[in-house]
C-alpha cells in the first residue's frame, strides 16, 4: 500500500511546499509532516501530503545498516565472508 | 541540479550488484535453516508491485515463499463499500476516488461502470483536488470515496480538520492494517513465519506498536521501504531473525521510519476517525479493521449526510458470490487458487470477485494469467 | 433467465487499447470481415489493410480520434488524427500516403477559432509526412450528443512489400525508435488536472520518413512493425509475441525513459511501458540488420533515442518477460487505461 515518492523542497509558502520529484515539480501539503520542513529538505509524498522530512544523514546509514545485516549473517557463517568479498570487490570495480 | 543528485541518492538503492550479494547471503541463511519451506508474508500492496517490477522473486531462494497478504486497502474494499459510492453517483451527486478504486467491483457496478452510465465520477490524485473539485462546483454535492490505509487516512484527516467546503463530504473506505495482520498471525494453521510491514504506514504509526504481536504471535516482524535493496535485506533480516528465533520488530527503513512514529499525524488520525470492525473483501471481518467518521464529524460524513439508496441500485438479484471466494486462505498461504472453484470461471480479471483478482499483482491474477507463478531464470 | 449485467455494456477499458478491446473486437466485429486471399483483412487485427493489385499491395487504414484535453503540451487532436494515420500506414511499409480522409463530426456551440488551430494543425502534420486530405465529410450534432469534436481519417498507400505484426522469429532484435510514455503522460497529468509541473510533452509526430530510413536500411530483415499506441510498448510486444508465436524478452534498462516522465510515472505508480505513444514505433529486426537499422533511425531526427530494448525467443511463446537487472518479471498487459494509484 501507500505508493510515496521522495522529492526535493524548493520552496515553501505557509503550509504548502513546491517539491521537485527528479524533474517534475509539485505542490505538497505539510500539514501533516513530522518535523518543521525547510527548502533543501527531503520529504516524501503520499497523496500530495509530506509523510516524512527524510534527515540527509539517515540515506547514508540505511546503507551502512544493509551491509551490518550482511555482516551480522557473516558473523555466524563463515561461509558467507566470500560475499562480503564480493561486495567489496564490486565496490572497487565501481 | 536536485534531479541529479536525487537520481544519485536512488540509485544507491537499486544497486543489482548488492542486491545479488544480499540474495546469496539469504540463500546461504535459508540453507542454515535447512528447511523446505519458509514462508514470509508481506502486507503491503507497494511491496508487491516493487517486488513484481524489480524482479526480486527471481532473486529469492527456492524454499523462501513470499506471499502477499491483506496489503492493498483498495482490493480489500468490500462489495457493499463500493456500492454506496455507486448509488451516490446515481443519486447525482459527483463522487470522487483514487484512481485504482474505479474498477473495484462492486455488488453489481464498480464506479468504473457507474462513469460508464453516465454518472460524474472523477479520478482525483489527492484530497487537495478533491478541495478544488467541490469550490469549482458549488451547485453540486460533491463525495469523496475516500480509501486507502493509515497513511492516506490521514491526508484525509488534514482536510476535515481544516475545514471542508459547505458541498463535499467524505465516504470514508479506509483502513486500518495492524488488526489484520493480527487476524491472519492468529489464523490456525496459519504458515505464515513473519512479516515484513508496510514501511510508509508504519512511517504514521511507528514500529514500536508492532512489538506486542510479534511477542504473542512469536514471528519476526520487520518494516521496510520499497528499493529493491530496502525488500531484499529486509527479507534477510527477517530470515536471519527466524533462524535465530527472534521474536521482535526490526526496523529495515530508518530513514523514514521511527519507533513512536509520526505524532501529529496520529493525533490528527484519531482525532477524526474511529476504528470499526468491518468486513475486509474475502478475506474476513476485522475488528477495528475499518476507520469511520467520528460522530462530531457527521456533517461531512456522507453517510450520515446521505439516504444512500442501495436498492436502487440491484435491478437484478446479486450474485452471492463472495461467500465461496477463498482469497483470506490463499493470502494466508494455506490454499492456491487452483483450490478455489471460482477460479478462471466466474472470477476473472475482468469480472474479480475476491482480493486476489483485483489486484495487478495478486495471487489469482497472476496464476489466472500465466498460469501459476513462472519459474524465468533459465529463459533467453 | 438473467437481467442485463455490467458485461452487457461497453465500458471504456474496452477502448483502451489492451486485452478488454481486443475481445470486443473478436467477439462483435471480427465477423464482419471476410477473409482476404493473399493480404492481410480485418481478422489480422493489424494497424490496416492490405490487398494485393498487380503486384504492389494497397494499404488502407482508418482511426478515430477523441481526446481530453483536445489541446496539449506537444500537440492537439488535429495533429493526432494526421500522425496517428500516417503511422498506421507506415506500420504497414507504407510509407508515403496517397491521400487521407478526414471526417469530422462536431458539437453544436464549438467554437470556431479552436476549429482552425485544429485545422492548421493538421495541415502542419500533413506537410511534415507528405500526406494530402483528398476528401472529407462533416456533420454537426446538437448539444451533448458528441463530446466536442471526433476526428476521423482515412488513408491509402501502395507498397511492395507489406510488413504485419506476425513476423518475429527467435533471434530477431526489437527495436524502439525512441523515448517512451511521453505522449499518455503528458495527456494524462492534464486529464486528470494532476498538477505536475514539468517538461512532459507529447511525441505526437507522423513517422513515415523515420520508418521509410529503418526500411531502406534493413530491407526484408524488418519484419514486424507497429506503432506502440493505446497500452503502450507492452501492448504491442504482446501482439508481436502472440502473432509471431515467439517469446519476448525486453531489457529494463535498454529502454529510453526521459527522465520526466520516469519521475511522473514513480509518483503516479504508472509503467512507462504502458503508456501511449503517438510518435514511436517498435521494429521487429532479423539480428543480422539490427545495428543497420538502428544506426540509419539514429540518424533521423525523430529517431535520436532509438535503442535495442530486446530479442525474440523461443521459449514462452506469447509471453513478454522483463529483465530489470534485479531479476525477470512477466510484463502484463494493462486492463484499461493507466490511472493513477494510491497503492
Amino acid at each position: 500500500m501507500c505508493l510515496g515518492v521522495p522529492g526535493k523542497v524548493l520552496a515553501i509558502d505557509g503550509m504548502n511546499a513546491t517539491v521537485d520529484f527528479f524533474g517534475v515539480k509539485k505542490e505538497l501539503r505539510l500539514d501533516v509532516v513530522d518535523e518543521p520542513v525547510s527548502v533543501g529538505d527531503y520529504v516524501l509524498n503520499h497523496v500530495g501530503f509530506a509523510i516524512r522530512r527524510i534527515p540527509h544523514e539517515e540515506v547514508g546509514e540505511t546503507l551502512a545498516m544493509f551491509d551490518q545485516i550482511l555482516k551480522d549473517v557473516a558473523a555466524d557463517d563463515l561461509m558467507a565472508a566470500d560475499v562480503l568479498g564480493e561486495m567489496a570487490a564490486g565496490k572497487e570495480k565501481a | 541540479m536536485a534531479a541529479q543528485e536525487q537520481l544519485l541518492a536512488q540509485l544507491k538503492f537499486r544497486d543489482p550488484e548488492k542486491a545479488r550479494a544480499l540474495a546469496a547471503a539469504l540463500q546461504r541463511e535459508v540453507d542454515a535453516i535447512g528447511r523446505d519451506e519458509i514462508t514470509v508474508m508481506h502486507v503491503c500492496g507497494s511491496h508487491e508491485q516493487s517486488i513484481a517490477r524489480f524482479g526480486i522473486r527471481a532473486l529469492l531462494p527456492r524454499q523462501l515463499s513470499l506471499i502477499m497478504g491483506p496489503g492493498c486497502p483498495v482490493c480489500v474494499t468490500d462489495a457493499p463499500e463500493i456500492d454506496e459510492g455507486v448509488a451516490l453517483a446515481k443519486q447525482g451527486c459527483r463522487v470522487l476516488t483514487y484512481g485504482d478504486m474505479l474498477k473495484v467491483p462492486g455488488t453489481v457496478k464498480s464506479l468504473g461502470d457507474a462513469q460508464a452510465d453516465g454518472g460524474k465520477v472523477d479520478i482525483v490524485y489527492g484530497v487537495e483536488q478533491v478541495i478544488e473539485i467541490a469550490n469549482e462546483h458549488p451547485l453540486e454535492e460533491v463525495v469523496f470515496f475516500s480509501s486507502g490505509f493509515e497513511t492516506t487516512a490521514v491526508a484525509t484527516a488534514a482536510a476535515i480538520l481544516r475545514g471542508l467546503p459547505k458541498n463535499l463530504s467524505i465516504l470514508s473506505s479506509h483502513k486500518y492494517v495492524p488488526p489484520a495482520m493480527e487476524i491472519v498471525a492468529g489464523m490456525p494453521g496459519s504458515k505464515v513465519e513473519a512479516f515484513l510491514a508496510a514501511g510508509h504506514a508504519a512511517i504514521i504509526t511507528g514500529c514500536d506498536c508492532f512489538r506486542p504481536m510479534a511477542r504473542k504471535y512469536r514471528m519476526p516482524i520487520v518494516v521496510t521501504g520499497f528499493e529493491p535493496l530496502d525488500v531484499l535485506a529486509a527479507i534477510l533480516k527477517t530470515v536471519e531473525m527466524i533462524r535465530r528465533g527472534e521474536h521482535d520488530v526490526a526496523n529495515c527503513y530508518p530513514r523514514c521510519v521511527t519507533g513512536p512514529g509520526n505524532l501529529p499525524a496520529q493525533k490528527m488520525l484519531w482525532q477524526v476517525f474511529e476504528p470499526v470492525g468491518g468486513q475486509w473483501r474475502g478475506i474476513a471481518v476485522i475488528p477495528d479493521g475499518n476507520l469511520r467518521l467520528k460522530a462530531e464529524f457527521a456533517a461531512v460524513d456522507a453517510r450520515r449526510r446521505f439516504d444512500i439508496d442501495l436498492k436502487g441500485l440491484w435491478d437484478y438479484a446479486p450474485r452471492q458470490l463472495a461467500d465461496r471466494c477463498i482469497c483470506g486462505e490463499i493470502m494466508a498461504g494455506f490454499k492456491s487458487p487452483k483450490d478455489c472453484a471460482l477460479f478462471g470461471k466466474e472470477c476473472l480479471p475482468e469480472s474479480p470477485v475476491g482480493a486476489c483478482m483485483v489486484s495487478s499483482e495478486g495471487t489469482c491474477k497472476i496464476w489466472h494469467q500465466y498460469g501459476g507463478v513462472p519459474d524465468l531464470k533459465e529463459v533467453g | 433467465m438473467s437481467a442485463p449485467g455490467p458485461g452487457d455494456r461497453v465500458g471504456l477499458r474496452h477502448g483502451a487499447g489492451g486485452r478488454a478491446m481486443r475481445r470486443l473486437i473478436e467477439e462483435v466485429f471480427l465477423g464482419l470481415g471476410d477473409p482476404v486471399v493473399d493480404g492481410v483483412g480485418l481478422a489480422a487485427m493489424d494497424d490496416g489493410a492490405a490487398i494485393r493489385v498487380g503486384d504492389q499491395w494497397v494499404v488502407m487504414t482508418t482511426d478515430s480520434h477523441v481526446v481530453h484535453p483536445r489541446f496539449f503540451p506537444g500537440g492537439d487532436i488535429g495533429r493526432l488524427s494526421i500522425s496517428g494515420c500516417v503511422n498506421d500506414l507506415a506500420m504497414m511499409g507504407a510509407t508515403e500516403p496517397l491521400g487521407l480522409t478526414c471526417a469530422v463530426i462536431i458539437e453544436e456551440g464549438f467554437p470556431r477559432e479552436e476549429l482552425e488551430r485544429i485545422r492548421d494543425s493538421m495541415k502542419q502534420a500533413c506537410l511534415e509526412s507528405g500526406a494530402n486530405i483528398v476528401t472529407g465529410d462533416t456533420k454537426v450534432m446538437g448539444k451533448g450528443e458528441v463530446d466536442g469534436i471526433v476526428l476521423n481519417t482515412a488513408g491509402f498507400a501502395v507498397t511492395r512489400r507489406v510488413v504485419t505484426d506476425a513476423g518475429l522469429r527467435a533471434g530477431d532484435k526489437l527495436i524502439v525508435t525512441g523515448a517512451i510514455g511521453d505522449h499518455g503522460m503528458a495527456v494524462m497529468t492534464r486529464r486528470h488536472g494532476l498538477d505536475i509541473q514539468g517538461d512532459l510533452r507529447s511525441d505526437v509526430a507522423p513517422i513515415n520518413r523515420l520508418v521509410r530510413a529503418a526500411l531502406d536500411a534493413g530491407g526484408d530483415d524488418v519484419v514486424a512493425m507497429k506503432d506502440p499506441t493505446r497500452g503502450g510498448v507492452a501492448s504491442v510486444l504482446h501482439e508481436f509475441a502472440e502473432k509471431g508465436k515467439v517469446g519476448v524478452l525486453v531489457q529494463e534498462q535498454h529502454l529510453p525513459v526521459h527522465p520526466e516522465v520516469r519521475a511522473a510515472g514513480e509518483m503516479l505508480g504508472i509503467d512507462p511501458l504502458v503508456v501511449a505513444n503517438e510518435g514511436k514505433a517498435v521494429i521487429g529486426v532479423r539480428a543480422a540488420s539490427a545495428e543497420k537499422v538502428l544506426a540509419a533511425l539514429r540518424a533521423h531526427p525523430l529517431g535520436r533515442e532509438a535503442a535495442i530494448i530486446g530479442a525474440a525467443i523461443a521459449e514462452r511463446p506469447g509471453q513478454v518477460i522483463v529483465d530489470t537487472g534485479f531479476g525477470r518479471r512477466l510484463l502484463a498487459e494493462i486492463e484499461g487505461e493507466p490511472l493513477p494509484r494510491i497503492c
